[in-house]
């Protein structure tokens, strides 16, 4: 029976406020909460177009059934949230309905939000309100029908979105509770890094167990020692998730590097220690491609992708992938090596990566311009042979696709 | 402020931690040797040696020096195989415009350093990030070859 | 005054030897280039003409009317006035001439300029001319003071020896005297066997400096109390500016200034260049398009497709070669494109100037002294003899540093500050503002015999004139002769021939000189399509050109020379070919024959690469040798890989991940066979780059069947 259950979940859950961030009593204390949830829950990222203001939204996300564009989310009252009551804040953040009563697309990853407190959602909002108001209204989406009727959405909502908030585990430990929440809740990993159903809900079964998403391969983040973190150390995920890079595991890239930017690396380190202790947690499965020795491979390799790499690449990555300038460049150990279907590899080559860090701005420019499809393959070829123990796996073919595949290109540094 | 240790000498510095190397030597200690060419590390025109390795200067932030040592092109001559380098460049009259071979010497100096007689394809890995427009590539490789005979 | 070079100033004023370690060499050196236009004033210094002084202490400074752009120059004009002065080449100082139109105009060019491999065919006989009446006057001070014949002294190492009485001058012990003589007009040069310098592989002056970073570039010039400034400048031609962000511009640490030039550019200025560049980061400039915003690279060409339909300006006929097309067995014609190209040298835009009420002085690597003199005069208020251009190294200019419009909105940031600035372009600035070397649509068609001879020729040219911006009394009744430079003067023998020009300027495209000029673009096309011919006719492409090279020897000798050291003929593995071309350009001949393997996926492979020269007398050898090989490279790189597109009237490449150069591990072996004689001298620094890409073209074909018309090669390439 679920009543007692939710009955006693009611429970644990005043029980287990600590999880919260919020228990500020002044309005700038809010406000202070209210960012650092906002850098949790990563909202700059997505409701920012390339090169456009923060939060002022416009941002295109290519669905399979069309482009959505996120809304501004800045205090303007005419095209942002500027006339948001409390009441209707928390139910848009809670229950995916917005204040006009539409209810919002699933991209914005509510079934998640809804397991925020009330409290941290006004706290969020409260962050949100003091900000500068930007007058600016997102492209209209173009989703094509059936997609483009939003009532639909409350036939999704029976089955993803629980509407229910955050309960914490009173067998597991303050940290794990609190990794599980940031995990969980604002940090919405799970929309990445968890399988989709046919519904495009999450797959709880999966949970972890990594998918593609806009292009990218958002990684097994379960304790499977094959395809997942099993074989990292605490001391590499801290190091991954608060910089972006770890000894023997390369850089992240595309939207990884991105939320590292902009959420991760902005956490507590005791924030950061609760999603590690969290996600040792996770229970395995072997989903994906598989995760790599560090050791670089000593087979002999793609030749024209060898003779490129000594041009275009090693400036950077160094010839032995142990990276030059930075740490950020080193690629021996790299999930995204080792994946035989080098879907990262083929994003970063097409599309280029960047991560802002307390060093500088790590960058890599999509090589697209000067590289034909099959020199990209072979690039990308020698670097799964040296770096990832894999035989080359890319096809020119694959390169073609995604050299157009994405309208969202990363801005180009100082270009 | 910042101590770096640049060709044996210590140089205080106040500058950002995310300021490139380049820019440090160049601008502001005032040694022009080391040459600004691209950037984004596609070029090696600003190679100087970390630590006995070649890295682009453009792209390597000052903040994580750290307390390595830096050698660049005006202090290159006074190591044994940098020294080399240089006399094989006016043996066999590699330079045109010179714009790179600052760059070009930093790097093959940092080759002969780790391999003593290098293979056409060990010129091959460690040369192809430095892009010389002149196109001095013959005599580059010929005379890293001589430098190793020496 | 501001110096050069804070460090070392010592190298300015003495001549050492100065030991590098392991080397021990004895090293000349280079002057900063002479202060004001009106020349040196030193009154001590013995100075017959406009390129050669010599002091008191016997120092002999020449004053180069040609540029250092690595070419290699410098060391030849200082042999060629050495030679007739009989001194040591390590005694010479080099000192880049004033800005000074009347004395150092290059007079194939008609302006003091650096360019069009033009050099050592106008230096030949001046500079040694120069050399020689300096000689003749200080031998005549010796001879007077000794009474004695002047027939009987000799000159070592500029010391004056009358050997039948033992006795001795140097140069500066009778300069001061020589300085009082009339200077003579009819002095006697030396025959070409008497030669001590020119004709040998002489150590270039210039290469130690280049080898330990001492070496002052353009982007090196340090002055007192100056500041780093970086640049955005408008990304469409004609765009305006409609915003930026001054404030947060100016809150970056560091950040001195913002400065804003109408809506060409805005620059930041700081402490140093990353300052300049967080800053400029911040300013966020952002620029309308304008009239220009629908320019694609697909537009233009379409134009110019449209274009080279219409009848163009007549620039060679001879006999009627149309009516002889029509009436051939066989007749072939094509369409060949070349691509806009950025010069790209290694060393990107910069200036540095210091700008004042009364005066100006600039720090900048420059082809033209004099236009850059003239645009800080025009953008400072001033007159062009207030302005004291310093012409240092450049870090290559592949003809970028013939134009001087990143001089002129330099001096117009300068200009608004009050202290000494360096601007540096980045690279992406540098290559997105190129003058870009123009797009060209050609149209060719040829009749043949039944015999496979050609019996008529007809090539129309359709793109921009340089000339016509950049020298516009050269630009006659609508023909450039620069844009068909190689066209109208093949080195071919053929019955009827027609080359016309259509002038067609690309919307929203600035284009200028480009290594090669005229026959890089030209050559490349009359010598793909005689290869296209020789294949419809059967023949073998060495055995075809041979044939139509009955009248003219020197083509015939570098083909016969190229082909013979190359192996032309003999079996090469599969997927290998070879590819030859022949040219008659800057007045030397050049034979080139390339050797590629195509690999499956399309890559080319460049094998080797064998060139035969006959450049007539030649200065240094080995710097033919090293210019052949560098401009080889330079237009094997381009021919394979490069080309400028545009978006949205903007340019799309930026920077060397998109704008690939060539690395040591594609270049190819290069042999190069020199034929040396005593004609006239020609120019060689482009000739590499012009023999390039219709060798490799032909290879590609040899090797795949694959004739591409088109360049770059690469993308038009079809793997097995």
């Amino acid at each position: 029976m679920r009543v007692p259950s939710l009955f006693v979940t009611f429970a644990l859950l005043t029980f287990a406020l600590p999880t919260t961030a919020s228990r500020a009593d002044t309005l700038s204390d809010r406000i202070a909460d209210g960012e650092y949830l906002a850098r949790a829950a990563d909202c700059v990222a997505c409701h920012t177009a390339p090169g456009g203001k923060p939060f002022a939204g416009g941002r295109a996300f290519a669905l399979p059934f069309g482009v959505v564009y996120s809304p501004n989310i800045t205090p303007d009252a005419e095209t942002g949230i500027g006339r948001y009551s409390d009441d209707e804040w928390v139910d848009m953040l809670h229950k995916g309905v917005a204040r006009d009563g539409k209810h919002l697309y699933p991209v914005m990853p509510y079934a998640e939000y809804t397991l925020m407190s009330r409290e941290d959602a006004l706290a969020l909002k409260a962050y949100l309100m003091s900000r500068e108001p930007v007058r600016a209204t997102a492209p209209k989406n173009t989703l094509g029908f059936p997609f483009n009727q939003r009532w639909t959405m409350v036939f999704w909502n029976w089955f993803n979105n629980p509407n229910r908030r955050f309960v914490a585990d009173q067998t597991k430990s303050a940290a794990y509770n609190r990794g599980d929440y940031l995990v969980n809740g604002p940090g919405h990993c799970g929309e990445c890094h968890t399988p989709r159903t046919f519904m495009f809900g999450l797959k709880r079964s999966k949970a972890f167990a990594g998918e593609v998403q806009v292009g990218w391969r958002a990684y097994n983040l379960t304790s499977d020692k094959a395809s997942g973190l099993g074989n990292w150390s605490d001391d590499q995920l801290f190091q991954y998730l608060s910089t972006g890079q770890a000894p023997g595991r390369g850089p992240a890239s595309g939207p990884m590097a991105e939320a590292v930017e902009h959420s991760l690396s902005q956490l507590k380190a005791d924030d950061v220690k609760a999603i590690v202790t969290y996600l040792r947690g996770v229970p395995a499965l072997s989903d994906g491609p598989p995760a790599v020795s560090p050791e670089p491979a000593a087979a002999s390799p793609d030749p024209l992708g060898a003779r490129l790499f000594a041009q275009a690449c090693a400036g950077c990555h160094l010839p032995s992938g142990s990276g030059r300038q930075s740490p950020w460049a080193a690629l021996a150990g790299s999930h995204t090596a080792a994946d035989p279907e080098g879907t990262n590899l083929v994003q970063v080559l097409t599309q280029g990566s960047e991560l802002h860090t307390k060093d500088g701005l790590m960058f890599m420019h999509a090589f697209t311009g000067a590289y034909t499809d099959d020199e990209l393959a072979a690039i990308a070829n020698y670097t799964q042979e040296r770096f990832g123990l894999k035989k080359g796996s890319i096809s020119p073919a694959m390169i073609a696709k995604q050299r157009t595949a994405n309208p969202d290109k990363p801005a180009k540094p100082s270009s | 402020m910042k101590t770096l240790n640049i060709n044996g000498q210590f140089h205080q510095v106040d500058v950002p931690d995310d300021m490139p190397l380049l820019w440090v030597i160049r601008d502001v200690l005032g040694m022009t040797g080391t040459k600004f060419g691209c950037g984004i590390a596609q070029c090696g025109a600003c190679t100087v040696h970390v630590d006995g390795e070649a890295v682009r200067s453009c792209l390597y932030p000052v903040g994580t020096l750290d307390g390595k040592r830096v050698v660049t092109i005006e202090a290159v001559g006074g190591t044994p195989n940098g020294a080399k380098i240089q006399k094989a460049w006016l043996d066999r009259e590699v330079v045109q415009c010179g714009y790179c071979q600052s760059g070009q010497i930093m790097s093959a100096t940092a080759l002969l350093d780790r391999i003593a007689k290098p293979t056409d394809a060990d010129i091959d890995d460690a040369m192809s990030g430095n892009i010389c427009r002149c196109g001095t590539y013959v005599r580059i490789r010929d005379a890293i070859h001589a430098a190793a005979e020496v | 005054m501001p110096i050069l070079n804070l460090e070392a100033p010592s190298r300015r004023f003495v001549l050492k030897a100065s030991a590098l370690a392991g080397g021990g060499l004895l090293l000349s050196m280079r002057l900063p280039s002479l202060a004001r236009a009106d020349g040196p004033t030193d009154s001590a210094a013995f100075m017959p003409n406009a390129f050669v002084k010599i002091d008191a202490a016997g120092t002999v400074t020449l004053i180069a009317p040609h540029t250092e752009v690595g070419q290699g120059i410098e060391t030849a004009q200082a042999m060629l006035i050495g030679d007739e002065l009989d001194v040591g080449l390590d005694q010479i100082q080099v000192q880049p001439a004033p800005p000074d139109i009347k004395k150092y105009a290059d007079p194939l060019l008609g302006d003091q300029a650096t360019g069009g491999s033009t050099s050592i065919r106008s230096d030949w006989t001046r500079l040694r001319q120069a050399g020689a009446t300096a000689r003749a006057m200080l031998v005549a001070v010796a001879a007077k003071r000794w009474a004695v014949d002047p027939q009987t002294c000799r000159v070592e190492r500029g010391v004056i020896h009358h050997d039948p009485s033992n006795r001795s001058l140097g140069y500066g012990d009778v300069a001061a005297d020589a300085a009082t003589l009339p200077v003579p007009t009819d002095v006697k040069l030396k025959e070409a066997a008497e030669f001590k310098l020119i004709g040998t592989s002489a150590k270039r002056l210039d290469t130690p400096f280049k080898v330990n970073g001492s070496a002052v570039f353009g982007i090196d010039a340090k002055v007192p109390g100056m500041k780093f400034g970086t640049l955005a400048l408008v990304p469409v031609v004609g765009g305006k500016l409609l915003g930026m962000n001054e404030a947060a511009a100016r809150k970056v640490s560091g950040v001195r200034d913002v400065v804003r030039v109408g809506d060409e550019a805005v620059a930041v200025i700081g402490d140093h260049m990353w300052a300049a560049k967080q800053g400029l980061e911040a300013l966020a400039p952002t620029w309308s398009a304008e009239r220009h915003g629908g320019v694609t690279l697909q537009t233009i060409v379409a134009e110019m497709d449209k274009a080279s339909r219409t009848q163009g300006v007549i620039a060679k006929k001879e006999g009627d070669a149309e009516a002889s097309i029509a009436k051939a067995a066989t007749k072939l014609s094509a369409i060949y494109e070349l691509p806009f190209l950025s010069h790209s040298p290694m060393e990107p835009l910069n200036c540095t100037l210091h700008i004042q009420a009364d005066k100006a002085e600039i720090w900048v690597g420059t082809q033209v002294p004099v236009r850059a003199q003239k645009a800080v005069a025009d953008a400072a208020g001033l007159s062009p003899d207030k302005v004291t251009v310093n012409n240092l190294y450049m870090g290559g200019a592949f003809g970028r540093r013939l134009d001087i419009d990143s001089v002129a909105i330099a001096a117009k940031i300068a200009a608004q500050l009050q202290y000494p600035v360096k601007l540096v372009w980045t690279r992406e600035e540098d290559l997105r503002h190129d003058y870009y070397r123009p797009y060209y649509y050609d149209r060719v068609s040829a009749g043949l015999d039944a015999e496979g001879r050609i019996v008529g020729w007809t090539h129309r040219v359709t793109g921009s004139s340089i000339m016509a911006r950049w020298a516009p009394s050269a630009f006659k009744n609508g023909l450039d002769s620069d844009a068909v430079e190689g066209a109208a003067d093949t080195p071919y023998e053929v019955p009827a021939t027609l080359v016309d020009y259509v002038r067609h300027e690309p919307a929203g495209v600035n284009t200028g000189w480009w290594r090669g000029v005229g026959p890089t673009h030209n050559v490349f096309v009359t010598e793909s399509f005689v290869d296209e011919i020789a294949s419809a006719a059967g023949k073998d492409a060495v055995a075809y050109r041979r044939s139509m090279l009955g009248k003219n020897p020197r083509a015939l000798a570098v083909l016969n020379l190229a082909a013979e050291k190359s192996g032309w003929g003999t079996a090469l593995p599969p997927r290998c070919g070879r590819g030859v071309s022949v040219q008659f350009a800057f007045g030397s001949y050049v034979s080139c024959v390339i050797e590629v393997e195509v690999s499956t996926a399309g890559e080319i492979l460049l094998r080797r690469a064998t060139v035969a020269i006959d450049c007539g007398l030649t200065v240094n050898p080995d710097t033919v040798v090293a210019q052949i090989e560098g401009g080889l490279i330079l237009g094997l790189s381009t021919a394979m890989y490069n080309q400028i597109t545009l978006s949205a009237g903007a340019i799309d490449q930026s920077n060397f991940h998109d704008y690939r150069a060539m690395r040591i591990n594609e270049a190819p072996k290069i042999a190069v066979h020199q034929i040396r004689n005593a004609e006239k001298p020609g120019g060689v620094g482009e000739t590499g780059t012009a023999a390039a890409a219709p060798a490799l073209g032909n290879a590609i074909f040899a090797a795949t069947g694959q004739r591409l018309r088109k360049l770059p090669f690469a993308p038009g390439l079809k793997g097995a």
